[in-house]
């Protein structure tokens, strides 16, 4: 498969870049492959990551090794709406175990797989920062926080009617 | 009530938007800096606040300044560290939420201190929301002319980016986040070459923390004495601290250093004491690196002193009998919650975290993690507790960066202080994995000796 950016995207890329110095648009491949990620299914293919690599005019590899290293880059295809549930020790001691229990069982998945009819993907993480607010989880853009069972089923319930309407 | 210096405005409706944000007094100090100083006053004027870095090392600012090389012709650069991702540490968080023009202001005061056009925030790529804030917050200081060329007339140019990470602690270690931000793998660099001399695309740059860059707008605006005035010591000014886990409000607090920690727990002003009415355990003061204390350690020095939530009070004792304020990551833990299993989750955390170019870390985080994930689930044995403290030891100070010491301090503070919970973990495999060790004697009155 083919990608290729439409024009609202490609300016948003060559807004990116434009931050940078001249001869310096390596920099903007963090925001580039956010930007490549959130356009198309969610995760980065390798068609995708050369498509990146051509338009910053750097090496493949360049870009794989950086999309590797960082967390929030997908390499396998997600579903619709990944739950990243956090599990680090704040969390933890606010009850994440029995967030993430009660998840898996609502979804019937595991951590780091998908739902058969692909809405939701379960991601454990490391802390995200709202440990004054835990349990949390990011759905996307935004974090989820003070979980509790009722809301994790109103949040599903919420996410799986964007989809069937 | 304390002082407050950053969030004394957080509270007035609609403070995010500029409008509101100037009628209330900001950008004071960009006109104060531009017109009636110059960049080697405001150093100064930084220097004498004794502002220390806010990140979590508390290195003196004006001092950190002072250092950047000023070669002919060669652009120089700012970056604000955004990547909070040290566990229990939301405060910068909050700050860019809710008052992103004070952020904003303290930039474009510093980077005409360090002769700095174009400055980058780097933020962690899961604070979107906040990227979006911080975007639409430039957009309006621009249209104001607080940024962009010719500011106030001055000449002075500056121009503010917003760059998200993709989820990596590793980089907000400094040379780290330089590396991500040229669009690199987050590997830290070997120092020297500091990023004083050689930062970002080997030009002179100076990486500071959100809170530490939101302070130089109250340094400008009331002098550096005044603000030294504030707090203790070496801890001057005021700082925020973001309070989680087992107690009834956990969320962010200004304090003025000055305060003990036992009042910082109990009192309604702040975490408003323990919930559900249970026993203080144990705390981790400063963001999961910093060493956990048992509540008697917390609440009294070793020799029976008050501690304080400051820099000095809370590293009394060295690691023996003390911790540090680091990034002000306040994790309180209560009777029921069991030190072996915290302690396994950091180790996990760090495991994950490590980038992997040294082997010290890369390996010791990933042994630390499984000795300690085979003693939380009733496999372990007594000697793992002493393979434990000798892995940690061997990555402590063998590490190109300090992601390695911050894996094995919480790993060594853990045994330190709660060996006979490990040991209790490990006799009885079975009753273990159903009940907790519980408080026993952590929140016994010290005996000094005589």
């Amino acid at each position: 498969m083919t990608y290729t950016f439409n024009e609202t995207q490609m300016a948003e890329l060559n807004r990116l870049v434009a931050r940078y110095p001249e001869g310096k648009q390596k920099s903007a491949l963090l925001p580039a492959l956010h930007l490549a990620q959130d356009s198309f299914d969610g995760w980065l293919p390798t068609e995708l990551m050369d498509y990146i690599a051509s338009l910053l005019k750097i090496e493949p590899i360049e870009v794989y090794e950086v999309a590797s290293f960082y967390s929030m880059f997908n390499l396998k295809p997600v579903g619709k709406f990944i739950f990243e549930v956090c599990q680090t020790g704040p969390c933890m001691i606010s009850g994440s175990d029995d967030i993430i229990g009660y998840i898996q069982e609502k979804l019937a998945i595991k951590p780091g797989e998908t739902t058969k009819d692909g809405v939701f993907t379960l991601k454990l993480v490391e802390c995200l920062g709202a440990c004054g607010y835990a349990p949390m989880m990011q759905v996307g853009k935004i974090f989820r926080e003070h979980l509790t069972k009722e809301k994790v089923d109103s949040i599903i319930a919420e996410y799986r009617a964007t989809v069937t309407n | 009530m304390g002082v407050k210096l950053l969030l004394d405005k957080a509270n007035v409706p609609g403070i995010r938007t500029y409008e509101v944000y100037r009628r209330e007094g900001g950008y004071r100090s960009v006109e104060k800096a531009l017109k009636e100083m110059n960049p080697e006053s405001i150093v100064e004027e930084v220097k004498k606040s004794g502002l220390r870095g806010r990140g979590g090392a508390g290195f003196p600012t004006g001092m950190k300044w002072s250092f950047i090389a000023k070669p002919e012709g060669v652009p120089r650069h700012l970056v604000c560290n955004a990547d909070e991702s040290e566990p229990g540490t939301f405060k910068d968080r909050y700050l860019m939420e809710f008052i992103p023009h004070l952020l904003l202001e303290g930039l474009i005061v510093s980077s005409f201190a360090l002769g700095a056009n174009d400055t980058y925030i780097y933020i962690r790529g899961e604070y979107a929301w906040i990227t979006d804030i911080l975007e639409e917050a430039i957009h309006e200081a621009k249209a104001n002319g607080w940024l962009g060329k010719n500011i106030l007339g001055t000449g002075f140019e500056c121009n503010i980016h917003v760059q998200r990470g993709a989820g990596a602690y590793i980089c907000g270690e400094e040379t780290a986040l330089i590396e991500s931000l040229e669009g690199k793998r987050g590997n830290p660099r070997i120092k020297p070459p500091f990023p004083a001399i050689q930062g970002l695309w080997q030009r002179p740059t100076v990486v500071n923390n959100v809170e530490t860059l939101a302070a130089i707008v109250p340094i400008i605006n009331m002098g550096g004495e005044e603000y030294a005035k504030i707090g203790v010591g070496r801890s001057t000014g005021t700082k925020l601290i973001s309070a989680c886990g087992n107690i009834n409000k956990p969320g962010v607090y200004e304090i003025d250093m000055t305060i003990s920690v036992e009042e910082f727990i109990y009192s309604d002003e702040y975490c408003g004491g323990i919930k559900g009415g249970k026993q203080l355990k144990a705390c981790i003061p400063g963001g999961s690196s910093v060493p956990i204390l048992p509540a008697n350690l917390l609440l009294k020095t070793a020799t029976g002193e008050t501690r304080y939530m400051n820099y000095e009070s809370l590293s009394d004792g060295g690691f023996a009998t003390g911790s540090m304020l680091g990034s002000g990551g306040f994790i309180v833990l209560d009777e029921d919650q069991c030190i072996v299993k915290n302690t396994l989750t950091l180790a996990r955390f760090y495991r994950h975290e490590s980038c992997g170019q040294c082997s010290p870390c890369r390996e010791g985080t990933g042994w630390m993690e499984k000795i300690l994930h085979k003693i939380e689930h009733g496999h372990g044995s007594i000697a793992d507790i002493d393979l434990l403290w000798d892995i940690q030891r061997k990555i402590e100070g063998n590490t190109i960066c300090p992601l390695g010491d911050a894996a094995a301090w919480p790993v060594a503070a853990a045994i330190r202080h709660f060996r006979d919970e490990f040991e209790w973990h490990i006799n009885n495999p079975v009753l273990s994995q159903t009940s907790n060790f519980g408080l026993q004697h952590y929140a016994d009155p010290i005996h000094v000796p005589a």
